[in-house]
């Protein structure tokens, strides 16, 4: 469970998030979405503990969010873009997780197997092109079974067989009862995948409802459309 | 015919040594327990005072006539730290073979292991010297010959120490193979002339290897001056010789030299080496003297020559590896610098005639900027100094237009 | 043990990235060319001196600047990890700083050892493996106080060019304008200024510099003359190690990714 409360953070006179709470429980996958610079990967970054913010709490399973770094085990992270080191192979990438996880849990190799990334094991990182970097990245998201998984733009760059897998992956993940976070700009994938949507804009949460709830709030057939009717009352 | 002439030589060599014992003198044996002292009060001109192996405690032996003094398996004369040990006041007399050990000190008294004075022909040769205040002390000696002695002390103050063989004038002095440590100046001249020191080995000695002054006429050549304090000194005097002698290891003290020169003119430097000393050669008020085929290696600076130094020649001389190869206080220059080999000449030969096509300038930029600033050393090998000399090179500003090499040669002299 | 892990990966990460190998090939090639056309050992030592002086800082703080903002994303991704932030920040700083001394190693020590070690060669070695850390460490403060990254590899030329050859040029300009003047403490403060210079005069108090300090005054012939100058230099490339990494350091562990 994650419960953020009154969060604010600015950079030097940027503000970035206003006021912010929100609270994220288990079984539930999580969109939040907005346009750019309205303030989620602020967000995203606080709870990570990347960015210290200015006044407010963060709590993950009952831990603080204060510069302690314990809380991290609960969470596993998928960047944007992957960032693993460009000479490494993909199989020192995983042992070098494995190495500072150190916790011995079952891994979840599900993902490795399904987006064969065993037959890339031995492939350098720099030497594979964007898809795969992201097909190794969200495959290490999983493998440490964590309570809390957070996605920044989990299918980008993938093809649309490897999307489906994560796709799949991650609603099953869900029904296993974890707490699932991602970001996306394709509002089909949020359909597909969200059960609640908080949307962002300018630092504050604009909204923050159920994919029904808005549906019938708004009287549109398709999320698409919702969203358009819902942002263009504020322009 | 010769094989005859070997043998009459021989023959009458010796005839004329038997004679001269028989003519002019006996033979007195001095052992342990007898005293030295007596043996040479009781002598007769022309005796030989033979002296077995044993310690003699005794000083203040005076020799007044011409005898020799021979020491059998080095016998040691122990002064006991009294007054001085021989003095020589005859002339043709002859110490050999003995350890001479522990003269007097005196602030007031040159006192010496042995000293010769105002005689001619004496020899000094085999001896051992330990622990002298002086140890062999010539004044106003003429025609001596002083060889084959060691002469070792341990002074450590400039103010309470002698020299190890010490001239006052003197004239048509022989200084050979003679190994000089430990004492204030290993070897003293002051107004010594016509004399010659050679294979000399001076080393360790507080002050100055060789010391040298109003000396004129001299040689001296095939001598190694070692860690001395300041290296060798040669001032007032003109007309002397050196020649392949070895002036190294003198570093890193204010006046650490090679050689220092001092009011010198008309004299030679042919063929020494100059090996690891601060200053190779330290030139001051040097006028019409030769610096010749000597060879410079890795020498803080190979050769300081100031301004008021004029018409010097440096010839073929190799200078290798020196951090500076000349320095000058000067912006001008009336020395000839000719043929020389310098290693940092970047300069080509075209025409393959052994010379640089180019002229050569050995005098650096941050070398006339050190003479002026001391501290500035702290950059050495800098990028900043480096670019700094190259540009200097190229067009100098600083450094004396007309201190050049016009020949410089691409190979080193052998 | 977290920053040992880490360390593990980020060197074998760097050392076999083409920039690192290419340098220790570059290297090894002008040693190797110095040494072999050069007629004496501490004549090649002295040219030596000129390019490590000039070369290994260039490279070591715009490699370590352009590898830090290449890093930034996994920098991220690790401190999404349960680990602390020091401990990334060491092992991304160590990682760097040994593989680049590995490297400058590899390319100049081994053709010197080879060639016959004397003490100054050893210094030589010493020498261009502390201005690797020293230099990877400017490299990390520049970068991390900056988070853009063309204005981080500006600050990071400028440090460069600063120590390099400005601070000299103004060394030497103050010793041409206060010659009457005593100028042997401000020497011995100065030295210890200029992380190069105290790499050069470190080397140097091995071969001819102790000579030619015979002519300044007693202070600095004291201070540089003895071993004790060899300590002072020693302890200063410590500290300029140790003080641009703590502040970056400090800088990181505050720092917004």
């Amino acid at each position: 469970m994650i419960e953020v409360k009154n969060l604010s953070k600015s950079y030097y006179k940027t503000v970035a998030l206003k006021d912010v709470s929100l609270r994220l429980s288990t079984g539930c996958i999580t969109a939040v979405m907005g346009p750019n610079d309205s303030g989620k990967t602020t967000l995203l970054k606080c709870i990570l503990g990347l960015v210290k913010p200015l006044s407010g709490e963060i709590y993950v399973n009952g831990f603080q969010v204060n510069g302690n770094c314990e809380y991290r085990k609960f969470i596993g992270y998928m960047p944007q873009f992957c960032c693993f080191p460009e000479n490494l192979k993909v199989k020192e990438v995983f042992n070098m997780l494995k190495d500072v996880r150190g916790n011995h849990c079952t891994y979840d190799e599900d993902l490795i197997g399904k987006l064969k990334i065993d037959k890339i094991f031995n492939s350098s990182i720099g030497s594979l092109s964007g898809g795969s970097r992201q097909r190794v990245s969200s495959s290490a998201a999983f493998l440490f079974n964590q309570e809390i998984i957070i996605l920044d733009e989990p299918t980008a760059g993938l093809d649309p067989a490897s999307s489906e897998i994560v796709k799949e992956k991650i609603i099953a993940e869900k029904q296993k009862g974890k707490l699932i976070i991602i970001t996306s700009h394709i509002i089909s994938e949020v359909e597909e995948l969200a059960d609640r949507i908080v949307y962002m804009l300018d630092g504050s949460i604009y909204f923050d409802s159920t994919k029904e709830e808005l549906l019938n709030l708004t009287g549109e057939e398709n999320l698409n459309k919702a969203i358009a009717k819902i942002t263009a009352i504020r322009y | 015919m010769k094989n005859i002439s070997k043998i009459s030589k021989f023959f009458i060599a010796s005839c004329l040594f038997i004679t001269s014992h028989l003519g002019f003198g006996k033979d007195i044996i001095v052992t342990e327990g007898n005293s030295i002292k007596n043996a040479v009060e009781s002598s007769s001109e022309g005796d030989r005072i033979m002296v077995s192996s044993g310690i003699y405690f005794e000083s203040g032996i005076i020799i007044t006539k011409k005898i020799e003094l021979i020491g059998k398996d080095y016998p040691i004369v122990d002064g006991g730290s009294i007054g001085e040990i021989f003095t020589v006041k005859a002339s043709g007399v002859v110490i050999k073979g003995f350890v001479v050990k522990n003269s007097g000190f005196s602030s007031l008294k040159d006192f010496a292991a042995i000293r010769v004075e105002n005689s001619i022909n004496c020899i000094i040769q085999d001896n051992k010297l330990i622990n002298n205040y002086f140890g062999i002390y010539l004044a106003g000696a003429n025609d001596c010959k002083v060889f084959n002695n060691e002469i070792i002390s341990n002074a450590v103050k400039e103010s309470a120490s002698g020299n190890g063989i010490h001239l006052w004038k003197c004239d048509n002095i022989l200084i050979k193979n003679n190994s000089v440590s430990g004492h204030r100046d290993g070897i003293y001249f002051e107004f010594v002339t016509h004399s010659k020191i050679s294979e000399n080995f001076s080393f360790n000695n507080i002050r100055y290897g060789l010391h040298f002054m109003f000396s004129n006429w001299d040689d001296y050549e095939y001598n190694v001056f070692s860690t001395n304090g300041a290296g060798v000194a040669v001032m007032y005097t003109k007309y002397v010789k050196m020649i392949n002698n070895r002036f190294e290891n003198n570093w890193g003290r204010p006046n650490s030299y090679g050689l220092l020169l001092k009011d010198i003119s008309e004299s030679f430097i042919f063929k020494n080496t100059f090996h690891k000393n601060t200053v190779g050669i330290f030139a001051e008020g040097v006028s019409k003297v030769n610096i010749e085929y000597n060879l410079f290696t890795e020498n803080g600076y190979a050769a300081k020559i100031l301004g008021n130094c004029t018409e010097d020649t440096i010839k073929a001389n190799n200078f290798i590896s020196n951090s500076f190869d000349i320095s000058t206080n000067s912006s001008r220059n009336s020395n000839l610098f000719y043929g020389n080999y310098w290693d940092k000449n970047k300069g080509y030969d075209l025409n393959k005639d052994g010379f640089s096509d180019a002229p050569y300038r050995p005098v650096s930029m941050f070398s006339m900027m050190v003479e002026q600033t001391p501290e500035s050393i702290f950059l050495l090998r800098s990028f900043l100094v480096n670019l700094l000399d190259l540009a200097e090179k190229v067009m100098p500003v600083i450094i004396p237009e007309s201190l050049i090499d016009l020949n410089p040669r691409m190979e080193p002299v052998i | 043990m977290t920053t040992v892990k880490i360390l593990k990966y980020v060197i074998y990460d760097i050392l076999r990235s083409r920039i690192v190998i290419g340098y220790t090939i570059l290297l090894f090639a002008v040693t190797y060319g110095i040494i072999y056309t050069g007629k004496d050992a501490s004549k090649a030592i002295i040219s030596l001196l000129n390019v490590v002086m000039l070369v290994v800082p260039l490279v070591s703080i715009i490699f370590g600047t352009i590898h830090f903002y290449n890093s930034r994303e996994f920098m991220q991704m690790m401190l999404a990890l349960p680990v602390k932030r020091k401990n990334i920040f060491w092992a991304e700083y160590l990682g760097l700083s040994f593989a680049l001394s590995i490297s400058f190693t590899l390319g100049v020590g081994l053709p010197l050892l080879i060639y016959g070690a004397s003490a100054a060669s050893l210094y030589l070695i010493f020498s261009g493996a502390a201005l690797s850390f020293i230099f990877t460490s400017l490299s990390f403060l520049a970068s991390v106080i900056n988070n853009d990254k063309t204005r981080g590899i500006g600050l990071s030329l400028i440090i460069w060019f600063y120590t390099a050859i400005i601070f000299d040029a103004i060394v030497l300009m103050i010793y041409f304008l206060f010659s009457d003047y005593p100028l042997e403490k401000f020497t011995v403060i100065i030295s210890a200024l200029n992380p190069i210079d105290l790499a050069r005069i470190l080397v140097l108090l091995k071969m001819d510099i102790s000579a030619l300090m015979g002519y300044t005054g007693a202070t600095l012939r004291l201070f540089f003359g003895s071993a004790f100058g060899t300590v002072f230099s020693f302890a200063f490339l410590i500290i300029w190690i140790l003080a641009p990494t703590a502040i970056a350091l400090k800088v990181f562990n505050r720092k917004n990714f």
